[in-house]
């Protein structure tokens, strides 16, 4: 038996990492991430001549629980076509075993690195909006997040806004049209809050993870942390969001402008709200917490909180500040052409 | 629709039989011995050389025990008494020797048991070389977790030796003897001055030619590897989190 060094052991171990793409209609160009249960390269498309990422499972073989929750991630992310969720192409597994799908290349900046070049505050709430976006159409189709975080969000270079990594989706089956064409017997079975088809005597199953805790600590709801799975909804994403709209308004920016910012009441509250700990005092719905931003850009009165009138004067003084110093400067002039007239 | 529908870009992954532990449990004593086998190719040097620097035993006295160690494993059925759902078979083989050590320092028990044993063909010299061939500095596995991590990293070695072993045959079997020597001059003897095209010079042959033969070689090696340490696993789960230790993908 031969001796290797090593040096040897390395090289072997590198070229085994990398996938083999022979037989596919893509060329490796590198990789660009590598995260729990996969890894990320950038491939290009040579029948298409257009650059792809490319998502390969770490470890080879096309059953398994890593390999359907990829094969899953990919089902899913096919159903959701929104501007917002990146577009996914192809899904298979290579010579070497191993499952892959590929996505759309997007260039630009994950969230938590972009942001420090938004100082505005109602520049980071629109981006927020976006996200919404994007979340409350997966709702509507019955899919769950659940790893909404700043990392999970990329920013791409025209100012586009993609929730990415879907590989903890949660179908809501009650609601989803994508039920019958995501076959995973093992999948949660998940309720969906104010759902009239909601039935207490559904039948709750757990696979993905059995039981295990997934997620990002700082972003899981509680029900998610404590592995209560068959009590998720989409209040939990709603957690994440708050939890990811509290970090885009507290995080800095380069210029130090949003670092110093202390939120104002009614943001405040819209976060706390949306980051409850008991799912009922939260947002019902990713378009309620959306609303609530919009009103707030609007400088109209948000849900979340109760105004007390000195709040209710000064919204409305910042909401009308030009109509009311135009009325103040007019009146102004009258009083000074009145006692200068009267000498 | 059922994930095996997905049409495969290329070829399937080949499926084994978890063929070692199997065997091992089998009724028919050839069969046992053919686990003992596959188990000793990739597990023997990483004990002997464990033994030597854990136990701080001397050559002969390792060489001993690590004979006594494989021996003992055939005759008390200890791969009967593993299980899969509480440790990796690595960590499990590794416990086993701490043990096996401790006790063979009660010398009548190794006296009653020498000699009625087959005694394996271990290239124990070999071994030896590569203890002494700056592989490892003793300094730095002093505690048990980087002992540990140096059990890990000689069996990986021994898994990607006997890989390496069974990719030659490969080649050789399918007159493909050009690819194994590119292989082998740039994946197992390459330093940072070997290129593609240095190779291709060499060789006589186009840099197309050498990418595509490595690329078939490291495909092979890395198949063949799998397939080794799939038999050495008792299950898929333990398989995954073994390649992952192998393959070096951590999850980062």
């Amino acid at each position: 038996m031969r001796f290797l060094s090593d040096r040897a052991v390395t090289r072997l171990r590198d070229g085994a990492d990398l996938p083999d793409l022979a037989g596919t209609r893509y060329r490796l160009l590198g990789q660009i991430a590598r995260g729990g249960m996969g890894v990320v390269y950038a491939a290009e498309d040579e029948v298409l001549k257009r650059r792809v990422a490319l998502k390969v499972l770490e470890v080879p073989g096309s059953e398994g629980n890593l390999a359907n929750r990829l094969i899953r991630e990919a089902r899913v992310l096919a159903l959701l076509e929104h501007p917002g969720i990146v577009p996914i192409h192809d899904v298979g597994t290579l010579a070497d075993g191993r499952v892959f799908y590929t996505m759309k290349f997007v260039q630009g900046q994950r969230l938590d690195q972009y942001i420090a070049s938004l100082a505005s505050i109602p520049d980071r709430l629109r981006v927020f909006l976006r996200i919404c976006e994007a979340v409350a159409f997966a709702h509507a189709r019955g899919v769950l997040h659940r790893d909404l975080k700043p990392a999970n969000v990329m920013v791409g270079p025209f100012g586009e806004v993609l929730v990415v990594d879907w590989g903890l989706a949660k179908i809501l089956w009650q609601t989803s049209k994508l039920a019958p064409q995501i076959e995973d017997p093992g999948a949660t079975v998940l309720h969906v809050p104010n759902s009239s088809s909601r039935d207490d005597s559904t039948e709750v199953s757990e696979v993905t993870g059995h039981g295990t805790v997934m997620g990002t600590p700082g972003y899981m709801s509680p029900e998610q942390a404590r592995g209560d799975v068959a009590s998720l909804d989409a209040r939990s994403d709603i957690f994440s969001l708050g939890a990811l709209m509290r970090f885009l308004l507290t995080t800095g920016s380069t210029d130090g402008a949003a670092a110093s910012v202390r939120l104002e009441r009614s943001l405040e509250s819209i976060c706390a709200k949306a980051a409850a700990a008991d799912p009922a005092a939260r947002y019902q719905s990713v378009s309620d917490l959306g609303l609530d931003v919009s009103r707030y850009l609007d400088g109209l009165a948000v849900a979340a909180h109760r105004e007390s009138l000195l709040e209710k004067s000064l919204r409305f003084y910042r909401r009308y500040r030009f109509f009311i110093l135009l009325i103040l400067a007019y009146l102004a002039m009258r009083m000074f052409l009145l006692i200068f007239l009267k000498r | 629709m059922t994930f095996d529908e997905i049409h495969p870009a290329g070829a399937r992954f080949p499926v084994t039989r978890w063929s070692v532990l199997e065997a091992a449990r089998s009724n028919d004593s050839s069969e046992r011995a053919r686990a003992l086998d596959s188990l000793c190719a990739a597990y023997w040097k990483p004990v002997y050389k464990y033994i030597r620097l854990r136990w701080n035993r001397l050559a002969p006295d390792a060489q001993d025990l690590t004979q006594g160690f494989f021996a003992e494993m055939l005759e008390r059925e200890l791969l009967n008494r593993f299980d899969p759902a509480k440790s990796r078979l690595r960590t499990y083989l590794r416990v086993c020797v701490d043990s096996f050590v401790m006790n063979e320092d009660k010398a009548a028990r190794r006296q009653k048991r020498g000699g009625s044993l087959p005694h394996l063909a271990l290239d124990f010299a070999g071994a030896e070389q590569e203890l002494g061939a700056a592989t490892l500095d003793p300094s730095s596995i002093a505690s048990p977790d980087s002992l540990e991590e140096f059990f890990e990293k000689e069996w990986i070695r021994s898994l990607f030796a006997l890989a390496v072993g069974d990719l030659r045959t490969l080649c050789d079997e399918k007159s493909r003897e050009r690819t194994f020597k590119l292989f082998e001059a740039y994946d197992l003897d390459g330093d940072d001055g070997v290129s593609y095209d240095r190779l291709a010079e060499e060789f006589g042959i186009a840099v197309t030619d050498v990418t595509n033969a490595l690329s078939w070689a490291r495909r092979e090696f890395r198949k063949i590897a799998l397939d080794r340490l799939r038999q050495l696993c008792a299950s898929d789960d333990e398989f995954q989190r073994e390649a992952k230790a192998a393959f070096g993908w951590h999850a980062m």
